[in-house]
Protein backbone atom coordinates (compact mmCIF):
# COMPACT_ATOMS: atom_id res chain seq x y z
CA UNK A 1 0.00 0.00 0.00
CA UNK A 2 1.33 3.26 -0.92
CA UNK A 3 1.70 6.20 1.60
CA UNK A 4 -0.84 8.09 -0.76
CA UNK A 5 -3.73 5.55 -0.19
CA UNK A 6 -2.61 4.82 3.43
CA UNK A 7 -3.03 8.76 4.57
CA UNK A 8 -6.52 8.56 2.71
CA UNK A 9 -7.57 5.50 5.14
CA UNK A 10 -6.19 7.48 8.11
CA UNK A 11 -8.01 10.43 7.69
CA UNK A 12 -11.00 8.84 6.92
CA UNK A 13 -10.32 6.62 9.86
CA UNK A 14 -9.05 10.00 11.90
CA UNK A 15 -13.06 11.32 10.43
CA UNK A 16 -14.59 8.55 11.99
CA UNK A 17 -13.24 8.74 15.33
CA UNK A 18 -13.38 12.65 15.65
CA UNK A 19 -16.86 13.44 14.17
CA UNK A 20 -17.61 16.11 15.57
CA UNK A 21 -14.33 18.13 13.50
CA UNK A 22 -16.57 17.77 10.14
CA UNK A 23 -20.70 17.51 11.52
CA UNK A 24 -20.03 21.24 12.90
CA UNK A 25 -20.37 22.59 9.34
CA UNK A 26 -23.16 20.33 8.77
CA UNK A 27 -25.22 21.93 11.77
CA UNK A 28 -23.71 25.30 10.77
CA UNK A 29 -25.33 24.52 7.13
CA UNK A 30 -28.64 22.99 8.79
CA UNK A 31 -29.35 26.21 11.19
CA UNK A 32 -28.59 28.92 8.69
CA UNK A 33 -31.29 27.55 6.63
CA UNK A 34 -33.29 26.99 9.53
CA UNK A 35 -33.35 30.38 10.88
CA UNK A 36 -33.25 31.95 7.82
CA UNK A 37 -37.00 31.86 7.27
CA UNK A 38 -37.52 32.27 10.50
CA UNK A 39 -35.43 36.12 10.64
CA UNK A 40 -36.58 37.32 7.11
CA UNK A 41 -39.97 36.21 5.86
CA UNK A 42 -41.74 32.51 6.07
CA UNK A 43 -43.95 33.04 3.26
CA UNK A 44 -43.01 30.35 0.45
CA UNK A 45 -43.32 33.02 -2.77
CA UNK A 46 -40.54 35.06 -1.21
CA UNK A 47 -38.31 32.09 0.03
CA UNK A 48 -38.81 29.90 -2.72
CA UNK A 49 -37.23 32.75 -4.76
CA UNK A 50 -33.88 33.08 -2.69
CA UNK A 51 -33.68 29.39 -1.62
CA UNK A 52 -31.27 28.56 -3.94
CA UNK A 53 -28.91 31.78 -3.29
CA UNK A 54 -29.12 30.72 0.27
CA UNK A 55 -28.37 27.36 0.21
CA UNK A 56 -25.34 28.08 -1.46
CA UNK A 57 -23.81 30.70 0.73
CA UNK A 58 -24.56 28.32 3.73
CA UNK A 59 -22.64 25.65 1.83
CA UNK A 60 -20.15 27.69 0.81
CA UNK A 61 -19.26 29.38 4.32
CA UNK A 62 -19.32 26.11 5.86
CA UNK A 63 -16.71 24.26 3.50
CA UNK A 64 -14.49 27.78 4.70
CA UNK A 65 -15.17 26.36 7.98
CA UNK A 66 -13.83 23.21 7.95
CA UNK A 67 -10.58 23.90 5.75
CA UNK A 68 -8.67 25.73 8.51
CA UNK A 69 -8.20 21.87 9.72
CA UNK A 70 -7.48 20.41 6.74
CA UNK A 71 -3.46 20.50 7.21
CA UNK A 72 -2.34 21.84 10.47
CA UNK A 73 -2.72 18.48 12.20
CA UNK A 74 -0.46 17.04 9.95
CA UNK A 75 2.09 20.00 9.97
CA UNK A 76 1.98 20.23 14.19
CA UNK A 77 2.56 16.36 14.85
CA UNK A 78 4.87 15.71 11.39
CA UNK A 79 2.83 13.97 9.27
CA UNK A 80 3.65 16.30 6.81
CA UNK A 81 7.37 16.16 7.36
CA UNK A 82 6.80 12.38 6.82
CA UNK A 83 5.28 12.50 3.34
CA UNK A 84 8.38 14.61 2.01
CA UNK A 85 10.94 12.40 3.83
CA UNK A 86 8.68 9.86 1.79
CA UNK A 87 9.63 11.14 -1.28
CA UNK A 88 6.14 10.46 -2.88
CA UNK A 89 4.12 12.75 -4.95
CA UNK A 90 3.13 15.91 -3.52
CA UNK A 91 0.59 15.94 -6.24
CA UNK A 92 -1.29 12.72 -5.27
CA UNK A 93 -0.54 13.63 -1.69
CA UNK A 94 -2.36 17.36 -2.02
CA UNK A 95 -4.78 15.35 -4.68
CA UNK A 96 -5.74 12.74 -1.82
CA UNK A 97 -6.36 15.49 0.64
CA UNK A 98 -8.67 17.48 -1.19
CA UNK A 99 -10.60 13.90 -1.78
CA UNK A 100 -10.83 13.39 1.48
CA UNK A 101 -11.83 16.70 2.17
CA UNK A 102 -14.72 16.55 -0.03
CA UNK A 103 -16.11 13.66 1.47
CA UNK A 104 -16.63 14.91 4.67
CA UNK A 105 -17.74 18.10 3.63
CA UNK A 106 -18.81 18.65 0.00
CA UNK A 107 -20.63 15.42 0.04
CA UNK A 108 -22.49 15.35 2.66
CA UNK A 109 -23.67 19.19 2.09
CA UNK A 110 -24.83 17.84 -1.03
CA UNK A 111 -26.66 15.03 0.13
CA UNK A 112 -28.06 17.13 3.04
CA UNK A 113 -29.35 19.81 0.66
CA UNK A 114 -32.28 18.75 -0.92
CA UNK A 115 -33.99 18.86 3.25
CA UNK A 116 -32.90 22.35 3.07
CA UNK A 117 -34.45 22.93 -0.05
CA UNK A 118 -37.95 21.74 1.90
CA UNK A 119 -37.88 23.54 4.44
CA UNK A 120 -36.96 26.94 2.05
CA UNK A 121 -39.71 26.17 0.10
CA UNK A 122 -37.33 25.33 -3.38
CA UNK A 123 -39.28 25.00 -6.60
CA UNK A 124 -40.01 21.72 -7.23
CA UNK A 125 -38.04 21.98 -10.87
CA UNK A 126 -35.03 23.46 -9.18
CA UNK A 127 -34.16 20.30 -7.03
CA UNK A 128 -31.90 18.41 -10.12
CA UNK A 129 -30.31 22.03 -10.43
CA UNK A 130 -29.16 22.52 -6.84
CA UNK A 131 -28.62 18.58 -6.22
CA UNK A 132 -26.09 18.66 -9.68
CA UNK A 133 -24.41 22.96 -8.72
CA UNK A 134 -23.53 21.14 -5.37
CA UNK A 135 -22.40 17.75 -6.69
CA UNK A 136 -20.09 19.43 -8.85
CA UNK A 137 -19.21 22.61 -7.17
CA UNK A 138 -18.52 21.61 -3.49
CA UNK A 139 -15.15 19.68 -5.06
CA UNK A 140 -13.92 23.11 -6.93
CA UNK A 141 -14.88 24.86 -3.54
CA UNK A 142 -12.73 21.87 -1.18
CA UNK A 143 -9.62 21.85 -4.36
CA UNK A 144 -9.16 25.82 -4.38
CA UNK A 145 -9.41 26.00 0.02
CA UNK A 146 -6.89 22.92 0.38
CA UNK A 147 -4.44 25.40 -1.87
CA UNK A 148 -5.38 28.73 1.03
CA UNK A 149 -5.16 25.83 3.86
CA UNK A 150 -1.84 24.46 2.52
CA UNK A 151 -0.52 27.89 2.06
CA UNK A 152 -1.73 29.04 5.73
CA UNK A 153 -0.39 25.64 7.79
CA UNK A 154 2.02 26.75 9.36
CA UNK A 155 0.61 30.30 10.69
CA UNK A 156 -0.73 30.54 13.92
CA UNK A 157 -4.44 31.62 13.47
CA UNK A 158 -4.32 31.02 9.94
CA UNK A 159 -7.88 31.27 9.70
CA UNK A 160 -8.73 34.26 8.90
CA UNK A 161 -6.16 34.76 6.78
CA UNK A 162 -7.14 31.52 4.90
CA UNK A 163 -10.81 33.05 4.32
CA UNK A 164 -9.21 36.40 3.00
CA UNK A 165 -7.41 34.49 0.21
CA UNK A 166 -9.85 31.76 -1.15
CA UNK A 167 -13.17 34.14 -0.80
CA UNK A 168 -12.16 35.62 -3.92
CA UNK A 169 -11.70 32.41 -6.10
CA UNK A 170 -15.06 31.19 -4.68
CA UNK A 171 -17.31 33.73 -6.05
CA UNK A 172 -16.91 32.61 -9.37
CA UNK A 173 -18.16 29.46 -8.35
CA UNK A 174 -20.86 30.87 -5.94
CA UNK A 175 -22.39 32.82 -9.01
CA UNK A 176 -22.46 30.34 -11.62
CA UNK A 177 -24.00 27.59 -9.19
CA UNK A 178 -26.92 29.94 -7.68
CA UNK A 179 -27.61 31.29 -11.07
CA UNK A 180 -28.45 27.84 -12.55
CA UNK A 181 -30.43 26.61 -8.98
CA UNK A 182 -32.43 30.00 -9.91
CA UNK A 183 -32.50 29.53 -13.53
CA UNK A 184 -34.30 25.80 -13.09
CA UNK A 185 -36.96 27.47 -11.06
CA UNK A 186 -38.05 29.68 -12.75
CA UNK A 187 -38.22 26.99 -15.85
CA UNK A 188 -35.63 28.18 -17.95
CA UNK A 189 -32.04 26.29 -18.92
CA UNK A 190 -29.71 25.88 -16.42
CA UNK A 191 -27.06 23.49 -18.31
CA UNK A 192 -25.05 25.84 -19.23
CA UNK A 193 -24.24 26.96 -15.62
CA UNK A 194 -23.06 23.41 -14.47
CA UNK A 195 -21.16 22.99 -17.93
CA UNK A 196 -18.93 26.17 -16.81
CA UNK A 197 -19.15 24.72 -13.02
CA UNK A 198 -17.45 21.16 -14.41
CA UNK A 199 -15.00 23.37 -16.63
CA UNK A 200 -13.96 24.77 -13.28
CA UNK A 201 -13.86 21.15 -11.56
CA UNK A 202 -11.87 19.80 -14.56
CA UNK A 203 -9.06 22.85 -14.06
CA UNK A 204 -9.13 22.63 -10.77
CA UNK A 205 -8.54 19.13 -10.29
CA UNK A 206 -5.67 19.76 -12.72
CA UNK A 207 -3.54 22.65 -11.65
CA UNK A 208 -4.94 23.13 -7.90
CA UNK A 209 -2.88 20.28 -6.48
CA UNK A 210 0.48 21.92 -7.88
CA UNK A 211 -0.22 25.18 -5.85
CA UNK A 212 -0.89 22.81 -2.77
CA UNK A 213 2.08 21.00 -2.99
CA UNK A 214 4.38 23.99 -3.70
CA UNK A 215 2.57 25.45 -0.90
CA UNK A 216 3.24 22.28 1.64
CA UNK A 217 6.59 22.81 1.01
CA UNK A 218 7.12 26.34 1.61
CA UNK A 219 6.25 24.88 5.26
CA UNK A 220 8.79 22.98 5.93
CA UNK A 221 12.08 24.11 4.13
CA UNK A 222 11.84 26.59 7.22
CA UNK B 1 12.56 -9.53 9.76
CA UNK B 2 15.40 -7.83 11.29
CA UNK B 3 17.37 -4.45 9.93
CA UNK B 4 20.14 -5.85 7.71
CA UNK B 5 21.54 -4.47 4.24
CA UNK B 6 24.91 -5.80 4.23
CA UNK B 7 23.99 -5.62 0.19
CA UNK B 8 23.14 -2.42 -0.27
CA UNK B 9 25.58 0.03 -0.74
CA UNK B 10 25.27 3.42 1.66
CA UNK B 11 27.30 6.24 0.37
CA UNK B 12 26.18 9.32 1.34
CA UNK B 13 28.31 12.85 0.96
CA UNK B 14 28.47 15.83 2.03
CA UNK B 15 30.59 18.42 0.31
CA UNK B 16 32.21 22.18 1.39
CA UNK B 17 28.45 22.33 2.85
CA UNK B 18 27.81 26.18 3.71
CA UNK B 19 24.49 26.64 5.63
CA UNK B 20 23.20 30.27 6.74
CA UNK B 21 20.50 31.01 9.02
CA UNK B 22 19.03 34.57 9.75
CA UNK B 23 22.35 36.27 8.58
CA UNK B 24 24.23 33.32 10.77
CA UNK B 25 26.87 30.77 9.18
CA UNK B 26 25.88 27.84 11.25
CA UNK B 27 28.71 25.60 9.75
CA UNK B 28 30.67 26.27 6.48
CA UNK B 29 33.45 23.98 4.74
CA UNK B 30 31.57 21.30 6.21
CA UNK B 31 32.59 17.65 5.08
CA UNK B 32 30.64 14.51 6.06
CA UNK B 33 30.91 10.93 4.52
CA UNK B 34 28.67 8.07 5.68
CA UNK B 35 29.02 4.72 4.72
CA UNK B 36 28.21 1.17 5.56
CA UNK B 37 28.31 0.28 9.20
CA UNK B 38 28.61 3.79 9.92
CA UNK B 39 27.02 5.73 12.91
CA UNK B 40 27.30 9.55 13.26
CA UNK B 41 26.13 11.41 15.95
CA UNK B 42 26.08 15.42 15.64
CA UNK B 43 26.84 16.91 18.76
CA UNK B 44 26.74 20.43 19.95
CA UNK B 45 25.29 22.99 21.79
CA UNK B 46 21.43 24.14 21.51
CA UNK B 47 20.73 26.02 18.50
CA UNK B 48 24.30 24.85 16.54
CA UNK B 49 22.78 23.64 13.81
CA UNK B 50 22.16 20.10 14.50
CA UNK B 51 18.38 19.55 13.21
CA UNK B 52 19.68 21.77 10.45
CA UNK B 53 22.17 19.53 9.02
CA UNK B 54 20.22 16.84 9.56
CA UNK B 55 17.62 17.56 7.54
CA UNK B 56 19.83 18.66 4.74
CA UNK B 57 21.26 15.05 5.14
CA UNK B 58 17.46 13.89 4.59
CA UNK B 59 16.73 15.62 1.96
CA UNK B 60 14.08 17.65 3.66
CA UNK B 61 15.73 20.96 3.10
CA UNK B 62 16.88 21.85 -0.01
CA UNK B 63 18.79 25.65 1.37
CA UNK B 64 22.45 25.29 1.37
CA UNK B 65 25.09 26.13 -0.58
CA UNK B 66 27.99 23.13 -1.93
CA UNK B 67 26.88 19.84 -2.55
CA UNK B 68 25.65 16.39 -1.59
CA UNK B 69 25.81 13.46 -2.89
CA UNK B 70 24.02 9.88 -3.03
CA UNK B 71 26.22 6.83 -4.47
CA UNK B 72 28.28 9.74 -6.37
CA UNK B 73 24.65 12.02 -7.74
CA UNK B 74 23.43 14.77 -6.39
CA UNK B 75 20.30 14.25 -3.90
CA UNK B 76 18.12 15.96 -5.69
CA UNK B 77 18.58 14.40 -9.35
CA UNK B 78 16.30 11.24 -8.20
CA UNK B 79 15.11 11.96 -4.51
CA UNK B 80 12.91 9.14 -4.69
CA UNK B 81 15.64 7.09 -5.21
CA UNK B 82 17.07 8.20 -2.44
CA UNK B 83 14.20 8.58 -0.15
CA UNK B 84 13.11 4.99 -0.61
CA UNK B 85 16.73 4.02 0.97
CA UNK B 86 16.90 5.99 4.39
CA UNK B 87 14.39 6.82 6.98
CA UNK B 88 13.61 10.11 8.34
CA UNK B 89 12.63 10.29 12.12
CA UNK B 90 12.16 13.89 13.29
CA UNK B 91 11.77 15.25 16.69
CA UNK B 92 8.06 15.17 15.88
CA UNK B 93 6.13 11.43 15.93
CA UNK B 94 3.67 11.92 13.61
CA UNK B 95 1.62 10.01 15.85
CA UNK B 96 -2.17 10.80 15.95
CA UNK B 97 -3.77 10.97 18.97
CA UNK B 98 -7.35 9.36 18.17
CA UNK B 99 -5.81 6.41 16.62
CA UNK B 100 -3.95 3.10 18.28
CA UNK B 101 -0.77 2.19 18.17
CA UNK B 102 -1.26 -0.54 15.31
CA UNK B 103 -3.01 2.03 13.19
CA UNK B 104 -0.09 4.53 13.72
CA UNK B 105 1.99 2.17 12.54
CA UNK B 106 0.36 0.75 9.65
CA UNK B 107 0.72 4.35 8.30
CA UNK B 108 4.31 4.67 9.08
CA UNK B 109 5.09 1.68 7.33
CA UNK B 110 3.46 2.30 4.37
CA UNK B 111 5.50 2.61 2.35
CA UNK B 112 7.34 -0.60 2.65
CA UNK B 113 5.62 -4.18 2.29
CA UNK B 114 5.08 -5.13 5.74
CA UNK B 115 2.44 -7.65 6.81
CA UNK B 116 0.27 -7.04 10.29
CA UNK B 117 1.94 -9.99 11.91
CA UNK B 118 5.24 -7.87 12.19
CA UNK B 119 3.80 -4.72 13.14
CA UNK B 120 2.26 -6.79 16.20
CA UNK B 121 5.52 -8.30 16.92
CA UNK B 122 7.35 -4.79 16.59
CA UNK B 123 5.03 -3.24 19.06
CA UNK B 124 6.14 -6.39 21.25
CA UNK B 125 9.27 -5.39 21.17
CA UNK B 126 8.90 -1.67 22.44
CA UNK B 127 6.40 -3.13 25.46
CA UNK B 128 3.56 -1.98 24.01
CA UNK B 129 2.00 -5.26 23.62
CA UNK B 130 -1.48 -5.33 25.36
CA UNK B 131 -1.80 -1.28 23.91
CA UNK B 132 -1.93 -2.29 20.60
CA UNK B 133 -6.21 -1.19 20.75
CA UNK B 134 -5.61 1.30 23.20
CA UNK B 135 -5.89 5.52 21.48
CA UNK B 136 -2.55 6.79 21.79
CA UNK B 137 -4.21 9.63 23.29
CA UNK B 138 -3.92 7.47 26.40
CA UNK B 139 -0.62 6.62 26.12
CA UNK B 140 2.35 8.64 28.25
CA UNK B 141 4.36 10.92 25.98
CA UNK B 142 7.01 8.12 25.92
CA UNK B 143 5.13 5.67 25.02
CA UNK B 144 4.02 7.91 21.85
CA UNK B 145 7.78 7.92 21.11
CA UNK B 146 8.07 3.88 21.18
CA UNK B 147 5.36 4.00 18.55
CA UNK B 148 7.50 6.02 16.06
CA UNK B 149 10.69 4.32 16.71
CA UNK B 150 8.62 0.70 16.42
CA UNK B 151 9.06 1.08 12.80
CA UNK B 152 12.96 1.07 13.45
CA UNK B 153 11.89 -2.88 13.92
CA UNK B 154 10.74 -3.21 10.53
CA UNK B 155 12.81 -0.46 8.51
CA UNK B 156 13.80 -2.01 5.25
CA UNK B 157 15.98 1.22 4.79
CA UNK B 158 19.60 0.94 4.81
CA UNK B 159 20.09 4.56 6.07
CA UNK B 160 18.77 5.94 9.25
CA UNK B 161 18.45 9.64 9.88
CA UNK B 162 17.07 10.12 13.72
CA UNK B 163 16.56 13.38 15.56
CA UNK B 164 16.55 13.29 19.43
CA UNK B 165 15.36 9.82 19.08
CA UNK B 166 16.33 9.10 22.83
CA UNK B 167 13.60 11.93 24.18
CA UNK B 168 11.24 10.74 26.57
CA UNK B 169 12.77 7.32 26.58
CA UNK B 170 12.74 5.79 30.05
CA UNK B 171 15.91 3.62 30.70
CA UNK B 172 15.29 0.25 29.09
CA UNK B 173 14.01 2.13 25.98
CA UNK B 174 17.10 3.33 26.16
CA UNK B 175 18.70 0.69 26.19
CA UNK B 176 16.51 -1.05 23.66
CA UNK B 177 17.06 1.86 20.63
CA UNK B 178 21.12 1.38 21.41
CA UNK B 179 20.83 -2.13 20.74
CA UNK B 180 18.93 -1.19 17.81
CA UNK B 181 20.96 1.02 16.71
CA UNK B 182 23.88 -1.43 17.54
CA UNK B 183 22.61 -4.06 14.90
CA UNK B 184 21.91 -1.91 12.44
CA UNK B 185 25.37 -0.78 11.78
CA UNK B 186 26.61 -4.33 13.17
CA UNK B 187 24.24 -5.29 9.99
CA UNK B 188 25.78 -3.10 7.54
CA UNK B 189 23.82 -0.37 7.54
CA UNK B 190 24.08 3.07 9.13
CA UNK B 191 22.84 5.85 11.07
CA UNK B 192 23.32 9.71 11.45
CA UNK B 193 21.26 10.66 15.02
CA UNK B 194 21.45 13.89 16.95
CA UNK B 195 21.81 13.14 20.29
CA UNK B 196 23.16 14.75 23.78
CA UNK B 197 22.84 11.23 25.00
CA UNK B 198 26.64 9.37 25.44
CA UNK B 199 26.74 6.39 22.78
CA UNK B 200 29.68 4.62 24.41
CA UNK B 201 28.65 0.94 23.31
CA UNK B 202 28.83 1.26 19.95
CA UNK B 203 32.21 0.64 18.56
CA UNK B 204 31.98 2.32 15.10
CA UNK B 205 30.51 5.37 16.68
CA UNK B 206 32.09 9.12 15.04
CA UNK B 207 31.20 12.30 16.15
CA UNK B 208 30.70 15.38 14.45
CA UNK B 209 30.99 18.60 16.59
CA UNK B 210 29.36 21.59 15.65
CA UNK B 211 28.82 25.01 16.49
CA UNK B 212 32.39 25.06 18.50
CA UNK B 213 32.87 28.58 17.01
CA UNK B 214 29.57 29.82 18.00
CA UNK B 215 29.89 33.48 18.53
Amino acid sequence: MSLVTATIRRDLLLAARNPGEWLNPLMFFLMVAALFPLAVDPDPTFLSKIAGGVIWVAALLATLLSLDALYKADVDDGSLEQWLASGESLYAMSLGKALVHWCISGLPLTLMAPVLGLMLALPEDAYWALILSLAVGTPVLSLLGAVGAALTAGVRSGGLLLSLLILPLYIPVLIFAASAVYHAGIGMAWNGQIGFLGAMLALALCLTPFASAAALKLNLSR
Amino acid sequence: MTATSGSTIIDLQARKLLCERDDRVLFEQLDVAVGNGDLLQLAGPNGAGKTTLLRLLAGLNRDYEGELLWRGEPLTDDFSAYASQRLYQGHLAAVKKALTPLENLRWLVSSWNVSDDQLWAALDEVELGGYEETACQQLSAGQQRRVALARLCVAPTPLWILDEPFTALDKAGVRWLEGRLQRQVEGGGAVIITSHHALENIASLRQLELGSTRA
